[in-house]
């Protein structure tokens, strides 16, 4: 890279595949998905890491992808919520939201969803305060936490079987 | 927000090296504080980000009775350390107790002692007065609504927090803070990393432009001992500290042998209490003495009409914890 170049190439898997990506240095990941790669179910709620609209798991693990720059995923993984559902199929914990009515205007459920994926990784799902703990970083305007928390609890059950 | 120039390190001291000579760069780890206040409010504006999150700093390893830190280590990881569990066990709490488990995934343990304050007239470039921001143009939280600010080490000149649960505790146990420079590694404890605003409330700690935190070695508490942090807060969770308090107690027959105290929510630096310690040193583990050390804590605050609440609520974490955590009954 040349001295005050302010652009920079990115090589990232997103859901699997490989994306080549030439981006100016301040693109953070929640636009390079959404603007670059027309993967809109990342949503952008305050774009300041408040509110866990954009929450996806980079390796794996659950960040806010507001707050990074496309440029630091340089070679790791992305999962979007288009990830979960790569064949048509939803996930469980998708189908969980919708038998729960886990949502209502449905703008924090994409968000909301990925952390309660990573949070069953994570093995926080004890019981309902743990999820409600652990789920703290996702907040619902529509206020449908009691049946988001019952669709967790539902999917970690059927885990547990 | 003006364009930057992104260079990705793989070395600590060319890393080092780079920012060291080059006044308008900056280092960027996890990118809870960084990119906030550069993508987001606007409030820094370096001409180039180093992005030192590839750099061999991670890891945690015990020697003997002291557990180290890399600073790249992540808030949920060294949440999830077993000997943090066992041994210091109020550090985890109180890395729990912070942020999001979104946020604990990105933020690094070096970035936490280096976040920068939430006062809301420091994050906003539209107020044109602030110390911290604009040294030397006065400080609008003094006079200006006020309520999630200072009122230990505060002053006319500043009343901005030091929001950190996680080193509410740390400087309660005498961390150590490792730091490499352009002309070599040195060691500082963290209770003296900070730097109290007095009348440049822009210089925030010792760190010189380009040094780098590279580690943290903290000290585990006596087999014995126990400790725990309460955090106070205006919501269940996901919310900065009203007040918090860190405390870890050995006692035996009754007596208090030893004891630390630091506070969270009430600081312009993490607090800790000395004063109360030393109350605490050889007296009787009684709601008494519990009493008596809060009081001493908060003996000289510096309080405005939004933050005079502060002080009351303080005593009563420091004696709840302090109960919570001798076992002695209220």
């Amino acid at each position: 890279m040349s001295p005050g170049e302010t652009s920079v190439d990115v090589t990232v898997r997103v859901n699997g595949a490989a994306r080549r990506l030439r981006l100016d240095s301040r693109v953070t990941l929640l636009d390079a998905l959404r603007d670059e790669l027309d993967l809109t179910g990342t949503k952008k709620g305050c774009d300041q890491g408040a509110c866990g609209a954009c929450t996806v798991l980079l390796d794996g693990r659950r960040v806010l992808s507001c707050l990074t720059l496309a440029a630091q995923c340089e070679g790791r993984e992305v999962t979007t919520i288009e990830g979960l559902a790569p064949d048509g199929r939803l996930h469980p914990m998708q189908e969980a939201f919708i038998r729960h009515d886990g949502f209502q205007c449905g703008y924090c459920t994409p968000g909301q969803i990925m952390s309660a994926v990573a949070l069953l990784e994570e093995g926080r799902t004890g019981s309902d305060e743990e999820i409600r703990e652990f789920m703290s970083g996702n907040l619902c305007r529509c206020g449908a936490y009691p049946n988001i928390v019952a669709a967790i609890r539902d999917v970690a059950g059927q885990g547990r079987e | 927000m003006r364009p930057f120039e992104y260079v990705r390190a793989d070395d600590p001291a060319a890393a080092v090296a780079l920012v060291s000579a080059d006044p308008g760069a900056e280092y960027l780890a996890g990118g809870t504080t960084e990119l906030d206040l550069v993508l987001k409010d606007g409030v820094l504006a370096p001409e180039r980000l180093v992005d030192i999150t590839r750099l061999p700093l991670r890891g945690i390893t015990r020697a003997d009775d002291t557990l180290r830190v890399g600073a790249l280590v992540t808030m949920n990881e060294l949440a999830a350390d077993p000997t943090v569990s066992e041994r210091v066990p109020f550090v985890s709490e109180a890395l729990l107790a912070g942020a999001s488990p979104q946020l604990r995934n990105m933020a690094t343990i070096g970035g936490n002692l280096l976040q920068r304050t939430r006062c809301r007239y420091f994050r906003d470039p539209t107020v044109p007065v602030c110390n911290k921001r604009i040294p030397g143009s006065g400080c609008a939280a003094v006079r200006g609504p006020a309520r999630m600010h200072a009122i230990l080490g505060a002053g006319e000149h500043c009343i901005a927090l030091h929001a950190s649960d996680l080193c509410v505790a740390l400087v309660a146990l005498d961390t150590l803070v490792d730091i490499q420079g352009a002309s070599g590694p040195r060691s500082v404890p963290l209770t003296r990393f900070y730097v109290l605003p007095g009348e440049r409330p822009d210089v925030e700690n010792v760190l010189q432009h380009g040094e780098l935190i590279t580690r943290i070695r903290i000290p585990l508490l006596p087999v014995g001992a126990r400790s725990g942090y309460l955090k106070v807060r205006d919501r269940a969770s996901y919310e900065f500290a009203l007040t918090s308090a860190a405390a870890a107690l050995l006692i035996e027959d009754g007596t208090v042998v030893r004891a630390r105290l630091a506070l969270g929510g009430v600081g312009t630096v993490p607090w800790r209490a000395l004063e109360a310690e030393q109350i605490l040193h050889g007296a009787p583990a009684t709601g008494a003495t519990f009493r008596a050390a809060a009081r001493a804590a908060l003996a000289d605050p510096f309080t405005v009409a939004g933050t005079a609440f502060k002080v009351e609520l303080a005593e009563r974490s420091i004696v709840r914890i302090l109960h919570a955590v001798s076992g002695v009954r209220p």
